[in-house]
């Protein structure tokens, strides 16, 4: 039932169009139709470039680490791995079941009670009926919520929402995994366990990308490190060399505030 | 965790390749909508749960809206009975299923604006098919017809009143509304995303549609200008439903309108489905 993992990524380049004020307003468009500045607009439009021409392959048994400072594409490239955003340019092939840690709530809906989103997320895997009440006795008892599991999201202090995304990202065992830096949040007790089982995670995935700005965590699982800034890899390569050169440029002022183990 | 108990994810094959012509973009929205049909358990699930968390706490729970309606037609019956000079027992049922099905039309219109702008969260965190979320809000605003037919069924009952077999001729009218429900969420549920200022303009368009078009006043109360009456493409809509219903002859010209206007709406959504479909999650 399984293919043959693997993601090509070509040229990719990811533009966030700003809609801000009046840009976005109906009105302006439909007067630019009418005195014909539509299409100069487009290529005035205020865009943010995410990603620039980003390229790179990956097969079954890579290990990536994304590495750069707050807001250099990180997050967007794997969104778009995830098939969330759609480039303007290039090509992406993703092939090989996919599952996405990108943030905590992870699409939860706080007004539900945990139950209702563990059974949510498990239709979302078109996981059969059966197998349901499986899913929520497992993320339950991981996720250490006890009768919590009855009451809203809404209501779950901010380390009971970690676990429970955690738990539930992490039920689900795909052959590509996508992680961003988010799992490390949670308190000290739980973090120990949730190491263990993301280890047994990326052990069983065939693909990972990881997105952090802690270097010890790309050091201990990543094989190869892309160093992007500003949507541009500044450097592809074994995560060595790659974090060599990360830190040696460190001494500058790229890095904001590198996160370390916590 | 037990190797056994552990779900997999699911297949997947994702393939994109920027710059695509109309064809590809006509295949991937082809994908989104069978994608998302393979998604019904979950549309409904999401659509039921949609329903239980508005009456979370409360006891009756969802039979709020029917009791809501109810007191509704009631009231207005009796009152717009005696405005028109009406006979109740001809006026009400009239306007128990006309209010009913009115209100079922406008919600989805008007829960179509905000289809995607508030689903931010599940669009930027996993790929989801567009088409989920036009299920489940169609699916959403059929549970809550379901609960209002109550309504239509007591009153009906009261004034002895069985459409007969007549009455079957509601399902292609119901069909109609489906698809035109779920082309409608596609097509608004994006420009809104895009175009904020749409969702009033829909709305106040809907406010006006519903005095223009014969919901609590009949249509014979027009006089000669009945005949201009399937002009308005929400009177042939609502009457493929209605007339059925009441046991009153269709008339060929509410059919061919309302067939032409759902065929404008679904070549319209589509056309602009397959070319915002990617968009949306940079709109939300």
């Amino acid at each position: 039932m399984s293919i043959e993992p693997k993601i090509e990524v070509e040229g990719v380049s990811v533009f966030f169009p700003l809609y801000h004020g009046s840009s976005r307003s109906l009105k302006k468009t439909v007067a630019m139709a009418a005195t014909g500045r539509l299409g100069q607009d487009k290529q005035h439009r205020t865009v943010v470039r995410a990603l620039n021409n980003v390229g790179f392959t990956l097969r079954s048994g890579d290990r990536l680490g994304l590495v750069g400072s707050n807001g250099a594409g990180k997050t967007t490239l794997l969104r778009t791995l995830a098939g969330i955003y759609e480039p303007v340019m290039g090509r992406v092939s993703v092939h090989g079941s996919l599952n996405a840690l990108l943030d905590t709530s992870l699409g939860m809906n706080i007004d539900m009670n945990g139950r209702e989103n563990i059974m949510l997320r498990g239709l979302f895997n078109g996981l059969p009926k059966a197998v349901l009440p499986r899913l929520e006795k497992e993320v339950a008892e991981f996720a250490e919520l006890g009768d919590f599991l009855d009451l809203p999201v809404r209501t779950y202090s901010a380390g009971m929402v970690v676990r429970l995304g955690f738990a539930l990202a992490t039920a689900i065992r795909p052959q590509i995994l996508l992680m961003d830096e988010w799992f490390l949040a949670g308190d000290a007790n739980f973090m120990e366990k949730a190491r263990h089982r993301l280890e047994e995670l990326v052990r069983g995935a065939d693909i990972l990308v990881l997105s952090t700005h802690s270097l010890e965590i790309v050091r201990t699982w990543c094989t190869r490190v892309i160093w992007l800034e500003q949507g541009i890899v500044r450097a592809d390569g074994p995560a060595d060399e790659v974090l060599a050169l990360y830190l040696a440029d460190a001494g500058g002022t790229t890095i904001g505030n590198p996160v370390l183990e916590p | 965790m037990n190797q056994a108990v552990t779900p997999v994810a699911r297949n997947a094959v994702l393939e994109f390749q920027a710059g695509q012509s109309f064809a590809v973009r006509n295949r991937h929205a082809i994908d989104d909508l069978r994608d998302g049909a393979s998604l019904w358990r979950l549309a409904f699930t999401l659509a039921w749960l949609d329903i239980r968390l508005r009456y979370r706490g409360s006891m009756l729970g969802p039979l709020w809206l029917t009791i809501s309606t109810g007191v509704m037609v009631g009231m207005l019956g009796f009152l717009y009975s005696k405005l028109f000079k009406m006979d109740l027992q001809e006026y009400l049922p009239f306007l128990a299923l006309s209010q009913v099905l009115w209100a079922f039309m406008a919600t989805v219109v008007a829960e179509a604006c905000a289809t995607f702008t508030d689903m931010v969260g599940l669009i930027r965190s996993v790929r989801m098919p567009m088409f989920v979320f036009a299920m489940r809000a169609v699916v959403r605003n059929l549970l809550v017809l379901a609960h209002n037919v109550i309504v239509i069924v007591v009153v009906f009952a009261i004034f002895r009143i069985w459409p007969g077999w007549h009455g079957l001729l509601v399902v292609p009218g119901m069909a109609l509304w489906i698809c035109d429900g779920l082309a409608l969420t596609l097509l608004l549920g994006g420009l809104c995303a895009r175009f904020r200022d749409i969702t009033p303009i829909v709305n106040s368009l809907m406010q006006i549609a519903f005095f223009v078009t014969p919901v609590i006043w009949k249509p014979e109360q027009l006089g000669a200008y009945q005949k201009y009456l399937p002009l308005n493409p929400l009177y042939d809509m609502i009457e493929v439903v209605r007339g059925p219903m009441l046991a009153d002859p269709v008339s060929w010209r509410a059919w061919a309108g309302a067939t032409l206007f759902s065929a404008l709406i679904c070549a319209v959504s589509w056309t602009f489905f397959v070319k915002a479909r990617g968009r949306v999650a940079f709109w939300v």
